[in-house]
């Protein structure tokens, strides 16, 4: 098992840099020069080019990509072009509430999810299975932008239940941040719980037809037994395996979801920071969501082997 | 339930003549209901089985040997329509509902299917299945449900039984994971065990082991056991009695050794001719010619008439199962006995 877990962290390294020396690149070849646009348009080419040297831009892009990775080695991101504040004190802010709004988004999706696609299965072809299925390929089609303004509209410009956006942070209490989080992670989940409810459904119609749960039936296991402890456990996988790229999906698309709903968010950061060609900044972000994609996967490569002992011995 | 307590697996040996009848099933039919209406798949199914007793249920592929079974059971497909009666122990089974048909399971009536690899469960360990049964059946504490579930490992040869139960299937030989699923079918001391080709999955050199394992069990637990083949050697060498499958129908019925050495029934002549002998000369196997009409495609009359070298203008009238000398047959024009 330990063996299995170390093999799966070394498969994620590539993940966190390939990203990161992409942006590197993509950043410093892109028109635009960030001394120039801090100063404004008065400054004199002097002072732009005492900011760039101050700013490490005059090196040749490889020393500044080493210069870069003995930061991340020593923690040390430098500070923020914009901001004027270390890279790894802006970071957290934002994550926190990126994180944060993805979990209870996946949350939901989990839960809406797993339970319309097992109501489904287990009522096949009757008509509360054809209006899930049927409101599955509706919420796999709507854009999540669409989704969040009619939320808007109905839960907080109509009934007023919600505030329409803001953000609220957990200190302020459980109430006050379900309020701001609850219509953002709603917006978010709901094509993701589309999606997992057409793969539980699927995946569980497939596994009772497996011979074993013939067995579990025949063994004289109740019902319950036989659908929520021998079905689920192989019908969960696939599973699994969505609510692990729906994770990852979410963490990077939230952009749209925090700009509408005003939400502090990572992804709303590196937008902004890509306009303001603030390099330590975006690389910073980008750092963080590869960091939190690659623990990601390998909470899922966990799941998948305490749920299937062949995957421990691969 | 009902009168009759689940014996626990113990070495009772109970004399022949005092066996009591363990199984009946009078004129069982089962259909498929679709959207055209009901499909037949088994028409007209009776038999007896008891204590201590191994009856074959014989017939090719697509014979309704395995529907039966699972009739029996109480687990057919949801859709299927069952007719005629079953009565396990004294007891009406085939009039209760699907929650008490259910708690026969296990308890009363043990199941072995064809294939351990799939029919065990893949991401479970063997320890949980067989605790999971025993705690459920016999209100088993954790710790006792898995010494008993070692003491089964135990008495049906596998070695190193703690071991075992912490492993999978996939871990597993055939063999051995052939005799998980036959410590778990008589973990809960059940009077009846169907086993549904238990050994056509396995190597030729196991399957003479499994159905000795099976042989042993069923005399130590003075089991009533039916046995579906479609391999004749195994009925002659293992079961008392036979129950010939045609299409639905049983076309012959009585003790293997008089259906195996001198069949009545054409059908049943052709399977044996169907079967490499090792000490009659023969050089080229007779098949049967053609093969089992699909469901929803027999024929009027005699279902095997189309293939029967025997037919005639008479058949097209459906026969009914008679009592000749030894067997029952469902014929107009059997053969005599012995030839």
């Amino acid at each position: 098992m330990l063996r299995y877990l170390f093999k799966r962290f070394l498969l994620i390294l590539p993940t966190i840099f390939v990203p990161l020396i992409l942006v590197f690149l993509l950043l410093r070849l892109s028109p635009g020069d960030p001394a120039g646009m801090m100063l404004g348009d008065q400054a004199t080419p002097e002072q732009i080019a005492a900011l760039r040297t101050q700013l490490g831009l005059d090196q040749p892009v490889w020393m500044q990509f080493v210069l870069w990775l003995k930061g991340i080695l020593t923690l040390d991101l430098g500070n923020s072009i914009f901001f004027r504040e270390p890279v790894m004190q802006i970071i957290p802010r934002y994550a926190t509430v990126t994180i944060l709004l993805t979990a209870v988004a996946l949350v939901l999706a989990v839960v809406i999810g797993v339970t319309l696609g097992l109501v489904s299965a287990m009522n096949r072809n009757k008509p509360i299975d054809r209006g899930v299925v049927t409101t599955a390929v509706l919420g796999i089609s709507l854009p999540e932008f669409w989704f969040a303004l009619l939320l808007i509209f109905v839960f907080a410009v109509t009934l007023r239940w919600f505030p329409v956006a803001g953000y609220n942070p957990p200190d302020a209490g459980i109430i006050a941040f379900g309020a701001t989080i609850f219509l953002p992670a709603l917006a978010l989940g709901v094509r993701q719980s589309a999606l997992m409810t057409r793969m539980m459904r699927s995946s569980m119609l497939d596994v009772l037809n497996e011979p074993y749960i013939t067995t579990a039936r025949a063994q004289g296991l109740p019902e319950t037994t036989v659908l929520g402890r021998y079905a689920m456990r192989t019908a969960a996988m696939p599973v699994v395996t969505v609510a692990g790229l729906s994770a990852g999906y979410m963490l990077g698309g939230a952009v749209a979801i925090e700009i509408i709903f005003a939400l502090p968010g990572l992804g709303r950061m590196l937008v902004e920071a890509v306009g303001r060609r603030d390099y330590p900044l975006v690389e910073g972000g980008v750092l963080t969501i590869s960091l939190v994609l690659a623990v990601l996967n390998l909470l899922i490569d966990l799941i998948y082997a305490i749920l299937d002992p062949r995957i421990r011995y691969q | 339930m009902s009168a009759h307590s689940a014996p626990m697996p113990a070495e009772i040996a109970v004399p022949p003549a005092q066996r009591r009848t363990v199984l009946e099933v009078e004129n069982l039919s089962l259909s498929f209901r679709n959207a055209d209406g009901l499909l037949p798949i088994v028409t007209d199914v009776s038999f007896s089985i008891r204590q201590g007793e191994a009856v074959a249920l014989v017939g090719e592929s697509g014979c309704g040997k395995s529907i039966t079974a699972s009739a029996i059971m109480g687990i057919a497909p949801e859709n299927a329509v069952i007719g005629g009666r079953i009565v396990l122990n004294g007891q009406e089974i085939s009039a209760l509902g699907p929650k008490e048909r259910r708690r026969l399971c296990g308890r009363h009536m043990g199941f072995i299917f064809q294939e351990p690899m799939t029919a065990l469960h893949p991401t479970l360990s063997i320890g949980r299945q067989m605790t999971d049964t025993l705690k459920h059946n016999l209100g088993l504490s954790q710790s006792a449900a898995t010494q008993r579930a070692a003491e089964l490992l135990d008495r049906v040869g596998i070695p190193r039984a703690r071991d075992i139960l912490k492993g999978y299937v996939h871990e597993l030989s055939g063999g051995m994971r052939q005799r998980v699923m036959i410590a778990l079918a008589i973990s809960c001391g059940p009077s009846l065990v169907i086993a549904d080709e238990p050994t056509t999955a396995l190597d030729v050199t196991i399957q003479a082991q499994v159905l000795d394992l099976l042989e042993d069990m069923r005399r130590e637990l003075d089991l009533a056991m039916l046995f579906i083949t479609h391999d004749l050697e195994v009925v002659g060498d293992f079961c008392d009695r036979a129950v010939v499958m045609y299409a639905g129908d049983v076309v012959e019925r009585g003790e293997s050794a008089d259906i195996t050495r001198r069949p009545s029934h054409p059908y049943a002549r052709g399977l044996i001719d169907a079967v490499p002998a090792h000490d009659d000369g023969r050089t080229r196997l007779t098949p049967i010619l053609g093969t089992v009409p699909p469901v929803g495609q027999w024929p009027e009359g005699c279902r095997f008439a189309p293939r029967c070298g025997r037919a005639d203008e008479k058949c097209r009238t459906r026969p009914h199962l008679e009592t000749l000398s030894h067997t029952d047959v469902r014929c107009w024009h059997p053969l005599e006995a012995g030839a």
